[in-house]
């Protein structure tokens, strides 16, 4: 082969792996990604049953059941709209009423939400960020810095 | 005051690396090569800084000296001493500071291998990482202190997240660390090599001891981390395809592909440029690894308390170093003398496809990382980017790539025989198809990716006994000659062979997950639940108290055809200083594979819920990884590189035994 053609042999290699690799990455963002959505959200978009989802907002408080085997229901509220959840599984460390929670799953019907995930974050003063976001679009974001801060004001140590 | 000591040799610390920054150019510029080598002994003495101001930052951990904000904030007198030790790097202050003090160590073992790395290209080198020590130095001192005092002082500390209070925070962030912080080596020869217009197989075989360390180092740290979160989360997963894991995933994936391009560099002084390209890149993964950790833009396990200034920091020091290093290439990379084509059947242009898909696989990484962020800042849609789309692009890419490896380890430089290379291969196809089918048989049945999957492994690890086997004479000699043979083979074919063995033992475990189990039950005092041919019998639960938390335990007896195999514990724990609850579980290891067992919430009709996991050969996972990182070290000892570069090799060999 002439070095034009080995060149040339290369190029085509290379732009075949990066064509295949970028109708895989267009394929895979039409199918596997998923949207979040807080409850209200999920009426303003009038989102349709059996889309897949991410739902975040808070536990509504008292509205936790646990059933029968590892059924939870619960309700979850941006305090302007809820929506039911029903999961079975163990719960995380840090799901307890009123705080933020991400739930993974399918909207089954109008105000009813079947999860396959929960989250709740380590640490005690977490929210999720989009839980977060959320809940500050809608004014109701109160900031609570760490409540257990020390006392006194920091100094640099060359002072 | 050893703390204000501390503080003090930080900063001049800052001093000393804007001398070794700025001499080795001065000296380039008006040809004064004592000049330039004034970045010897100062990247020497910015190391000893380092060292010092992290000595003072240990003791005062090791003393519990509450005066000290960082101390107070992520330490507790209660805490066991080894915890108080490895805090030090729990936190966003302290964990800086371990990253420059690694970073000032390399440059430190730049300035010393005087024999390995010709004087000029050291020196341009050396003042490559000085400007990369300078800007984190002052990110430290600006934004991160980790010497702020606190008056008056309190008596006692919030304790660390008890996440973290695990020996798995000894060992993974240093050792991802020695990776990312190892490829600014890498990074800097790249940019030394662009001022100096002149880049050959003399710079190859010097850089490439410095490349392999950090991969090997990158390969333990991410296989650690990955270890570290299935036993802590609680969730039985291993790879959550978390953004924070895959920035750590793409700089491997990069510094993969540039050990590779090195090799064709300083063999067949071809593939220079791009090289010089990989070297940049792999840097600025690493720098975006750190800048999405530490920025407050992802919210993950992973991340540090943030404030914006440190955000707008860093990514200054990223629009710097990654701008600044393209822009250079862009400008000098004409420059440099090109290195001759090859033919597309060899090792070399094996070589280039292993490069090419690699490179596509890290970018489709990429874009599943970056393109919810930027499609939250341009359109304000939240959307995450999980498992199925990485299922859907990395895989595709990377089992191409795997099926590759044996045959581009087995084909010859320069004109290889492609139909002799894949005869030869056939007792690792054998292998492999017949390892599939065992499976099949066994399990009757499971994913045809998984089965694909088994067999890829077993194939990777015969090809490479094949590939030993036929270096040594095959069967055209006999056994005990062979087996002679074999043993005085370089021992950097050794360590490619066991390097790609390790890669095949990974995939079989990864593969081997397609038929884990999980099984959610309540269960009484007595009930037996069954996993993976165990049956397991619930058989007290009891509270225990240690120094700093309380926990419930659930004591299972693990029980085989009615024998009692063992016992297993797992445990809701409540650390008592942050009122924070996790969950330990309990882990029985039984030959590669375990039994998971994760405690939830006592259930209101009474009983236990828990989540019983089987995992087959899990632990093959991280052992391929072991042993890739093996053959690496072994690769590190040969007698080309050590030949060339004595002591450095030397000195690194201490630090990875």
């Amino acid at each position: 082969m002439t070095r034009k053609q080995r060149r040339l042999t290369l190029i085509a290699a290379a732009l075949a792996v990066l064509g295949v690799a970028l109708g895989l990455v267009l394929f895979a963002m039409r199918d596997s990604i998923v949207f979040f959505y807080s409850p209200t959200d999920i009426e303003a978009k009038a989102v349709a049953p059996g889309t897949r989802l991410r739902l975040g907002g808070l536990v509504a408080a008292g509205s936790v059941v646990k059933g029968e085997g590892q059924n939870v229901t619960f309700a979850v509220t941006d305090t302007n709209r809820s929506i039911t959840v029903r999961y079975t599984g163990l719960l995380p460390d840090l799901f307890r009423e009123g705080q933020g929670v991400v739930a993974e799953g399918v909207l089954e019907g109008p105000g009813l939400f079947r999860a396959d995930s929960v989250l709740a974050k380590h640490d005690e003063n977490y929210m999720p960020r989009e839980v977060a976001d959320s809940l500050k679009e809608q004014g109701l974001w109160q900031h609570s810095g760490k409540a257990d801060a020390p006392a006194g004001s920091p100094t640099t140590a060359s002072e | 005051m050893f703390v204000e000591t501390g503080h003090y040799a930080l900063t001049l610390a800052l001093g000393l690396s804007l001398v070794q920054f700025l001499m080795p150019l001065w000296g380039a510029t008006v040809r004064d090569g004592a000049l330039a080598a004034i970045a010897t002994p100062a990247a020497l003495a910015a190391f000893a800084c380092v060292a010092l101001a992290f000595s003072a930052l240990t003791y005062a951990y090791a003393t519990s000296d509450f005066s000290l904000v960082n101390v107070v904030e992520n330490s507790h007198s209660l805490k066991p001493f080894v915890y108080k030790l490895t805090g030090v790097w729990g936190n966003h202050e302290g964990s800086m500071l371990l990253w420059v003090l690694i970073l000032t160590l390399f440059g430190a073992m730049v300035a010393l291998s005087r024999r390995a790395v010709p004087s000029r290209l050291r020196h341009l080198t050396l003042a490559i990482q000085g400007a990369v020590a300078f800007a984190f130095l002052a990110f430290i001192e600006f934004t991160s202190n980790p010497f702020l005092r606190l008056d008056p002082a309190p008596f006692e500390g919030q304790d660390l997240n008890p996440i973290l209070q695990d020996p798995g925070l000894a060992v993974h962030p240093p050792l991802l660390y020695i990776g990312y912080v190892g490829f600014s080596i890498s990074f800097a020869f790249a940019l030394a090599a662009l001022i100096e217009g002149r880049i050959d197989a003399v710079w190859a075989r010097a850089v490439r001891p410095w490349t392999l360390t950090a991969w090997l180092f990158l390969t333990l740290g991410i296989a650690m981390g990955s270890y570290w979160a299935y036993y802590e989360l609680g969730w039985g997963g291993w790879w959550f395809w978390d953004p924070v894991e895959n920035a750590s995933l793409m700089p491997w994936l990069a510094g993969t592909a540039l050990l590779h391009s090195t090799i064709v560099m300083e063999k067949r002084d071809a593939l220079k440029v791009w090289t010089i390209l990989l070297a940049i890149l792999t840097f600025s993964l690493s720098l975006l690894g750190t800048f999405l950790v530490r920025s407050g833009v992802l919210t993950s396990v992973h991340s540090f308390a943030t404030d914006p200034t440190r955000g707008a920091f860093i990514l200054a020091i990223l629009v710097v170093f990654i701008g600044g290093g393209f822009a250079l290439f862009a400008w000098r990379a004409p420059l440099l003398r090109q290195g001759g084509l090859f033919a597309p059947v060899s090792r070399e242009g094996a070589l280039v496809v292993n490069n090419l898909l690699l490179v596509t696989a890290c970018a489709t990484v990429f874009i599943g990382t970056l393109y919810p962020l930027a499609l939250e800042a341009l359109t304000g849609a939240k959307i995450s980017v999980g498992e199925p789309f990485f299922n859907a692009t990395f895989l595709p890419i990377v089992m191409p790539l795997l099926a590759l490896i044996p045959i581009g380890q087995t084909i010859a430089w320069k004109r290889g025989d492609l139909l002799g290379t894949l005869q030869r291969l056939w007792v690792a196809y054998g292998a492999g198809i017949a390892g599939a089918l065992v499976v099949l048989a066994l399990v009757r049945g499971g994913p045809v990716l998984a089965l694909v999957g088994i067999g890829l492994g077993v194939y990777l690890v015969v090809g490479s006994a094949v590939d030993i086997f036929h270096r040594a004479g095959g069967a055209r000699v006999a056994l005990p000659v062979m087996l002679r043979r074999a043993l005085g083979l370089p021992r950097s074919a050794w360590g490619t062979a066991i390097a790609h063995a390790g890669v095949g033992i990974t995939v079989l475990g990864i593969a081997a997950q397609a038929w884990s189990t999980e099984t959610l039950a309540v269960v009484n005092r007595g009930d037996l639940v069954s996993a993976g041919g165990y049956t397991l019998r619930l058989d007290a639960v009891f509270p225990r108290t240690a120094h700093n938390y309380r926990e419930d335990v659930a004591r299972f007896t693990v029980l085989r055809d009615g024998r009692i195999v063992g016992t297993v514990e797992g445990a809701k724990r409540l650390y008592v200083t942050r009122g924070m609850p996790t969950t330990e579980a309990g882990i029985m290891t039984l030959g590669p594979s375990q039994l998971y067992v994760s405690v939830g919430e006592p259930q209101p009709s009474g009983g236990l819920g828990v989540r019983i996991y089987w995992k087959p050969y899990v632990l093959f996972v991280w052992l391929g990884a072991v042993v890739m990182a093996a053959g690496g070290l072994l690769s590190l000892t040969d007698r080309r590189l050590r030949v060339a570069a004595p002591a450095a090799a030397r000195a690194r060999m201490v630090p990875a035994e």
